[in-house]
């Protein structure tokens, strides 16, 4: 019944000539794989793939047929171990649209010391034969985990700070439909990178697709080792601000950031939030993003989120990346739930 | 009735001795030494130890048995076994044990299970604070009267400046050995994971060197304040090796130890959220592994311990940030450290001396930890040749947690000696 998949493969002898390395781990194969987990271990290929079903669903929500069949007689679970309202009702509207068996659930968070087991819980779910999972979870890995435990297919709805892969396509899709190509763009990403599953979904994604990426923010909210992953880090927003062709902000965790990382949410608004002066100095044809919700006059200027005084640009993309979130996520849910 | 073990190679440190001996055991002591061939045997029994290795036994300074009060992770009986399947003839037991070890009772219980249930020898650590809480001291007095071998809150730091100066002068009065855990707890936040790439894209919160650095330096400014004997635990970082050599070149009484774990893996085996690879202190990055790896060559870490930390499947397999952290270790200690004789990162007689000779040394085991006429007959007779593919079920010990599944590794334990008594052969 349980697929088991072995995290890691290992090379137990020493490499030959070397100075006794440490094995790598070799990373999962992932050859169609049947979760969506993140951006990082999905390939190239598939991402234009996505793109490319996302923007054929975008048509027909566009049209008199919105519905389809593509899901009819298979279950799709919602486990939002954290709450969400935006993410849920995005894939319950992709789901609807395909005509999957939709079940919402909103568990409360696991852990041994309240009884049962993450383990135990996706055990009685996988008893249910359900098709798709679609998983939101405060931890980072947790679908990874409930992955290797079920043989549904798992769609990450964002883990932690790991990632949030329908996020970073869905901004794909918009900034591709919004600039027309990705390769050569210039990305500039603003704000919480450290505590971010949105920037690292999009540092993949654009990544993969040849875009160029600077990473703006406190020091603090900087974590280490970007620049192995091919991202510039600076911590001056004046000074990139010019340069790019997508400036996208990232949420402030109000709850847990102030008084840990930056000094105050008026401070941080100084450095780093997008005011309407600032915008006034972006090249005119660079898009505005905001994964949401947003925290209006600290990382965004109201005008600025809803597009007063841009008709020059640089325009706010902000509902379009919500509305696209449809089409992108019944692309997702198509993809992996056919074989599930 | 004495053992007389003949044919294989006798390879002792401590006393110098590497060549082809035979060794006969009587009354729970080595009796006899001398060349391949000349003992006679009769009445003994015999032990051909052809091919194989025979060393004064392991004693590992670092394991955490459980009982009282985990006994579902392991007991001091299981655990003595894991030993013995391992060549450990002498074990070190931390105290964070529930109820802690921080008082006469419970490490006379502990000395008393060990004798009725243990396979091989236990030597208890008692806690520095009370109840491993940081802020007064345990019955350290009391608890040496009961057979502790030193003191630890490992598992965590005393935090308290004040308090770890007093424990170092108050142990210092009673010649007792201080066990320090490093790891500033602020800084180290919740990380089981240490801070740099892998982190990053796992969106986990690291736990940088300096955590732990930072704790090294004080306790060896510590040390040096009070005259106290102070050895660091699973030391995993160069810079802190680094304070500890320099301590060292200064007269400092201070000894380290590394687990194999922290010689063999990076925080890249972390990778796909894989909680057997979560540890405190964390896997480091391969610079730190490497630096490690030096200092096992250079003679600047004393000792290999395993920091055996038995956990349930159930504790293991959740979400990464509620996993316990921790590893069974006794039983693939060996190989792992053969791994680095055959890389020439070290001879085999330096591993023997790190993982018994050093050991016995710091814990002032005057009987232990050499081949001698007299001295106690604890031995390890290994093939340090035959391979073997780790699987979960050979292990002895009660958990299975380890990140060492499906490794081949080579070294294997043929017999465990306690006290002139096979505890273990396969």
């Amino acid at each position: 019944m349980k697929r088991k998949k072995k995290m890691i493969t290992t090379n137990p002898r020493p490499q030959a000539g070397g100075f006794f390395l440490a094995k790598r781990p070799l990373a999962l194969a992932q050859k169609a794989s049947k979760d969506l987990l993140g951006l990082k271990e999905t390939s190239r290929e598939r991402i234009v793939e996505i793109l490319q079903i996302s923007q054929n669903y975008k048509e027909r929500l566009q049209s008199q047929q919105k519905k389809g069949d593509e899901l009819r007689g298979k279950t799709l679970m919602n486990l939002f171990f954290e709450p969400s309202t935006r993410t849920r009702v995005s894939f319950e509207l992709a789901a609807k649209n395909l005509s999957a068996e939709l079940m919402n659930m909103s568990p409360a968070t696991s852990s041994l010391s309240k009884g049962e087991s993450l383990k135990d819980m996706i055990a009685n779910l996988e008893a249910m034969n359900p098709h798709i999972m679609v998983v939101r979870h405060a931890v980072s890995g947790v679908p990874g985990f409930i992955a290797r435990n079920t043989r549904a297919a798992v769609i990450n709805a964002g883990d932690g700070s790991h990632e949030h892969p329908t996020q970073g396509l869905l901004d794909l899709f918009t900034v591709k439909e919004k600039l027309g190509e990705i390769k050569g763009l210039h990305l500039v990403i603003v704000g919480d990178i450290a505590y971010s599953r949105v920037a690292r979904s999009n540092i993949y994604g654009f990544t993969k697709l040849g875009a160029k990426i600077t990473v703006v923010g406190p020091a603090t909210l900087i974590p280490p080792g970007l620049d192995q992953l091919g991202v510039k880090v600076g911590h001056d927003l004046d000074q990139c601000l010019p340069h790019a062709d997508v400036v996208m902000l990232l949420r402030i965790q109000k709850e847990r950031q102030e008084t840990l990382n930056f000094p105050s949410l008026t401070e941080y608004s100084r450095f780093f939030g997008l005011t309407k002066e600032r915008r006034a100095r972006m090249n005119p044809k660079a898009i505005i993003m905001h994964p949401g919700p947003i925290n209006r006059g600290i990382e965004i200027d109201p005008d600025v989120a809803d597009n007063i005084g841009a008709e020059q640009g640089p325009q706010s993309v902000i509902l379009n990346q919500v509305h696209n979130g449809t089409a992108v996520r019944m692309a997702v849910l198509a993809l992996y739930g056919a074989n599930s | 009735m004495n053992l007389l073990i003949k044919n294989g190679r006798l390879l002792d440190p401590a006393t110098g001795q590497d060549g082809l001996f035979d060794l006969l055991c009587a009354k729970g002591k080595i009796a006899q030494v001398a060349p391949k061939g000349k003992i006679k045997s009769e009445g003994a029994t015999v032990i051909d130890a052809t091919g194989c290795v025979l060393t004064p036994g392991f004693i590992d300074m670092h394991t955490h048995l459980r009982e009282p009060g985990f006994e579902h992770k392991e007991t001091i009986e299981t655990g003595t076994q894991s030993a013995a399947a391992g060549g450990f003839t002498s074990i070190v037991c931390m105290a964070n044990t529930n109820p802690v070890n921080d008082n006469a009772v419970i490490t006379e219980f502990i000395v008393r299970k060990a004798k009725e249930k243990g396979i091989v020898n236990v030597f208890p650590i008692g806690a520095i604070s009370r109840g491993l809480e940081g802020k007064s001291l345990a019955d350290i007095g009391q608890m040496t009267e009961a057979g502790i071998v030193g003191i630890s809150d490992d598992g965590h730091t005393v935090m308290n400046s004040a308090l770890m100066r007093k424990a170092l002068q108050y142990a210092k009065g009673f010649n007792l050995l201080v066990v320090s855990h490093a790891e500033d707890e602020n800084l180290s936040g919740h990380g089981s994971i240490n801070e740099g790439l892998v982190a990053t894209e796992l969106g986990l919160p690291g736990s940088p060197n300096a955590a732990e650095e930072i704790i090294v330096a004080r306790d060896i400014l510590l040390a040096e304040l009070t005259g106290a004997k102070l050895h660091i635990a699973h030391l995993s970082t160069r810079v802190g090796l680094e304070l500890v050599a320099a301590a060292k070149k200064r007269g400092v009484t201070v000894t380290c130890e590394v687990t194999p774990h922290h010689f063999t893996l990076t925080d890249e085996a972390v990778r796909g959220y894989n909680t057997q690879a979560k540890m405190r202190p964390p896997l480091r990055s391969e610079e730190d592994r490497l630096a490690l790896c030096r200092g096992l060559k250079d003679g600047i870490i004393d000792v290999i311990a395993t920091d055996h930390a038995p956990h349930a499947s159930f504790e293991k397999e959740v979400e990464f940030t509620e996993a316990a952290n921790g590893i069974v270790g006794l039983e693939t200690a060996l190989s792992l450290g053969l791994r680095l004789v055959q890389a020439k990162v070290i001879s085999l007689a330096r591993l023997i001396e790190l993982l018994s000779c050093n050991p016995a040394r710091i814990l002032g085991l005057k009987e232990k930890g050499r081949i001698a006429v007299g001295a106690d007959a604890d031995l390890t007779l290994f093939d340090p040749e035959k391979k073997r593919k780790l699987e979960p079920r050979m292990l002895h010990s009660k958990s299975h947690n380890t990140p060492f599944n499906d490794w081949e590794l080579t070294g294997t334990i043929q017999y465990t000696i306690v006290g002139g008594n096979v505890v273990y052969q396969p």
